[in-house]
């Protein structure tokens, strides 16, 4: 499985810098086909609004009032009617990859299982919907769609009367199928509007609209298509002609062939079979789950940036239960936390800078704490020579960082870039433990961690709290948003910005050498 | 310069994908039925004599009842299974024992089958059993029938107008 995960991986990392390469990161459809999906979503509601109004139910009536829509009303009704199709197939599309993606980047399993769990039923929600749209059309593809998922409904054998005998021939025809299509058309997009809203709720600042210029790109490419090539209805249903050759929609029929081949119960196990097996993939296995985030009330005044930065809603605030003069505190929700640490960056008191004691923050990841990140930093930069001294801090998913450790370059991983306070990049500077530092990570644009990289550059550019002081000359700080494959480009950017370096006035190596020791809690600064 | 290429890319991206809906909306056609084939499709919804015939109860049975359940007649609510036999040009297609429906076995029974069968004269034999013993049928219906090709030919049974209809 990690293999298949991995080579699909760099498939999707090969499709994602190509459009980047067109898009720019912060357009690439790829880092947005959730927001692609809502988008396209509201596209097929406001069409299917305009449609509705000029939609007639009955036997003969649906087809006519279409007829009517499409081709009398072609300069509005049929562009609406192929906007409706054509962004409900695009929906598909978008929905498909989003799940395939996400699985093939990890991010479904742990504190994440709630967004892919509740985005199975969508599945089934979207499918629901587009097909009993092609039901109401009531031509000869609505027809094999009435017949063949009626049929389908029978095999469960839990309906005393054959569905599927409502589309006998034409005498057994009865027009109140179409007001019942035409309540499930309306019903089930207004639930999967609800089930939509549940997907999201464990993300914080989740992301519902693409960016505008991807918006109108996108739109302008519907609407184009469907002047040139406009949704049409086949020939009226007669069900007392059997229909043969079907022109197929096979974004949402592509199983119903499945049907002539197999009994309906088969159909019903594999559907069920596989809806199962999606729904239980965030434990198969489970994935490692980082410990959670730890809040330490003598270090936490409530201040909240950690409930603004956290992207997965885990942390939030209550009131103050230890009697300190401040109103709230910070709380954690182990299940919903991924300990990505973003919110040790976001603390104030993450600050290497602090010489009380051992460096314990507000907030704090246990397998990898401040304190053991500015251990680690003083010694991963304490052996470093040269005049291009560089320390590289990368995240867990991005370039592979062994490959540039050498004499002059130290490198530290961190489970999110965003883990690392702005402070540090100040400290090592300042301190003069190294001459610049490099940050790199996932692809631009597409954080695992959701907005780990936004807030970084965020903070970098003094745009967001805590900032990156001004003192610290932005010459000597770099950034590079790599992803997995991109190791030789990163080799590259640290070439070139170790000649940028050159070029600036040299910084004297710090004389104190730090002490490289535990420090327990209690003891002096180690510096 | 890449300015324009990036423009280029994305006008490339999108006629793709709108390439890739558009021909997918429609295309390739799905042949359901081969041309030059009819179906004849046999559907009801009947229900079957009762297992048993109704008994009338003794004195001493009814007294051992309470009084607001003392029926003259017991009678059971299961029915008998439908036999039914579908004979095409002297071959039988199709030879089935249709339960009853329901947790009790007291519904209908329902039949619905679809059988693709090429276009043109044919001669067809339908036959249902409802009653309890188990030889013969009760009804039987014979013709002959020219199908067209795409026809979707009905075998309805309603013993209110006398048993198979040919529609």
């Amino acid at each position: 499985m990690t293999g298949l995960r991995t080579a699909a991986r760099s498939v999707f990392e090969f499709a994602e810098k190509l459009f980047d390469r067109a898009f720019g990161p912060d357009w690439n459809p790829l880092y947005h086909l959730g927001t692609l999906g809502w988008f396209f979503y509201w596209i097929v509601i406001v069409s299917g609004i305009y449609l509705y109004i000029f939609f007639d139910t009955g036997i003969t009536q649906a087809y006519e009032s279409l007829e009517y829509i499409t081709n009398v009303q072609w300069y509005a009704g049929g562009v609406m009617r192929s906007l409706h199709r054509y962004a409900s197939d695009a929906l598909i599309i978008v929905m498909m990859l989003h799940l395939v993606r996400e699985f093939v980047m990890d991010r479904y399993r742990g504190a994440r299982w709630f967004s892919w769990f509740t985005g199975v039923p969508l599945i089934w929600l979207v499918f629901a919907c587009g097909i009993s749209g092609y039901w109401m059309v009531w031509d000869v593809l609505a027809q094999y769609i009435a017949i063949a998922s009626t049929e389908w409904l029978d095999s469960l054998g839990i309906f005393g009367q054959s569905i599927a005998r409502n589309f006998l021939n034409e005498e057994t025809l009865s027009g109140r199928f179409f007001t019942l299509m035409v309540f499930i058309h309306i019903a089930v997009p207004l639930f999967m509007l609800l089930v939509m809203w549940i997907h999201i709720q464990r993300q914080r600042n989740a992301r519902v609209n693409p960016p505008v210029g991807l918006a109108v790109g996108t739109l302008g490419m519907l609407l184009v298509l469907s002047l040139i090539e406009p949704a049409v209805s086949q020939a009226p249903a007669n069900l007392n002609i059997a229909p043969a050759v079907i022109d197929f929609d096979w974004f949402y029929l592509a199983g119903y062939p499945l049907l002539d081949w197999l009994p309906g119960l088969v159909v019903w196990a594999l559907g069920g079979g596989a809806t199962l097996l999606l729904l239980v993939m965030p434990w198969l296995p489970p994935g490692r789950r980082r410990t959670a985030a730890q809040v330490d009330l003598d270090n936490c005044n409530g201040c909240g940036r950690c409930v603004e930065d956290c992207p997965f809603s885990a942390v939030d605030l209550q009131q103050r239960t230890d009697g300190a003069a401040f109103s709230e505190e910070a709380i954690v929700s182990n299940n919903l936390c991924t300990g990505c640490g973003i919110c040790v960056g976001a603390c104030p008191t993450s600050t290497p800078f602090r010489r009380s004691g051992k460096l314990v923050p507000g907030i704090n990841l246990p397998d990898t704490d401040l304190h053991t990140l500015r251990e680690q930093t003083l010694a991963a930069t304490s052996p470093l020579s040269g005049i291009g001294r560089v320390m590289v801090y990368g995240c867990e998913h991005g370039p592979d960082l062994e490959k540039l450790r050498d004499a002059d370059t130290a490198v530290l991983k961190l489970p999110c870039i965003a883990m690392l306070p702005p402070s540090f990049i100040d400290f090592l500077i300042s301190r003069k433990h190294v001459d610049g530092v490099l940050l790199t990570g996932c692809a631009e644009g597409d954080c695992h961690y959701r907005l780990g990289q936004q807030w970084a550059g965020q903070r970098l550019a003094g745009e967001r709290d805590p900032y990156l002081r001004a003192r610290v000359p932005r010459e000597r700080v770099d950034t590079f948003w790599a992803g997995l494959t991109s190791n030789r480009k990163l080799r590259d950017e640290l070439k070139n910005f170790r000649t940028r370096l050159s070029v600036l006035p040299a910084i004297e190596r710090n004389k104190r050498q730090p002490v490289i020791k535990r420090v327990i809690e209690g003891d002096e600064s180690h510096e | 310069m890449n300015r324009v290429l990036a423009y280029i890319g994305q006008a490339i991206a999108y006629t793709l994908f709108a390439f890739v809906i558009g021909y997918l909306a429609t295309s390739p056609p799905y042949t359901h039925l081969e041309p030059g084939m009819a179906v004849i499709k046999l559907s009801f919804s009947h229900a079957g004599e009762h297992i048993k015939e109704c008994r009338r109860l003794t004195q001493e049975e009814l007294n051992a009842l309470p009084p607001n359940m003392r029926r003259p007649t017991d009678c059971p609510r299961e029915r008998v299974p439908l036999l039914v036999e579908l004979e095409l040009d002297g071959e039988t297609i199709y030879h089935e024992l249709l339960p009853p429906s329901g947790l009790a076995s007291d519904g209908a029974s329902t039949a619905y089958k679809k059988f693709p069968i090429s276009a043109g004269e044919h001669r067809i034999v339908a036959r249902l059993r409802e009653r309890r013993e188990t030889d013969g049928f009760d009804y039987e219906k014979a013709g002959e029938i020219s199908l067209a090709p795409q026809q979707n030919f009905v075998i309805d049974f309603r013993p209110e107008l006398g048993g198979f209809l040919f529609l």
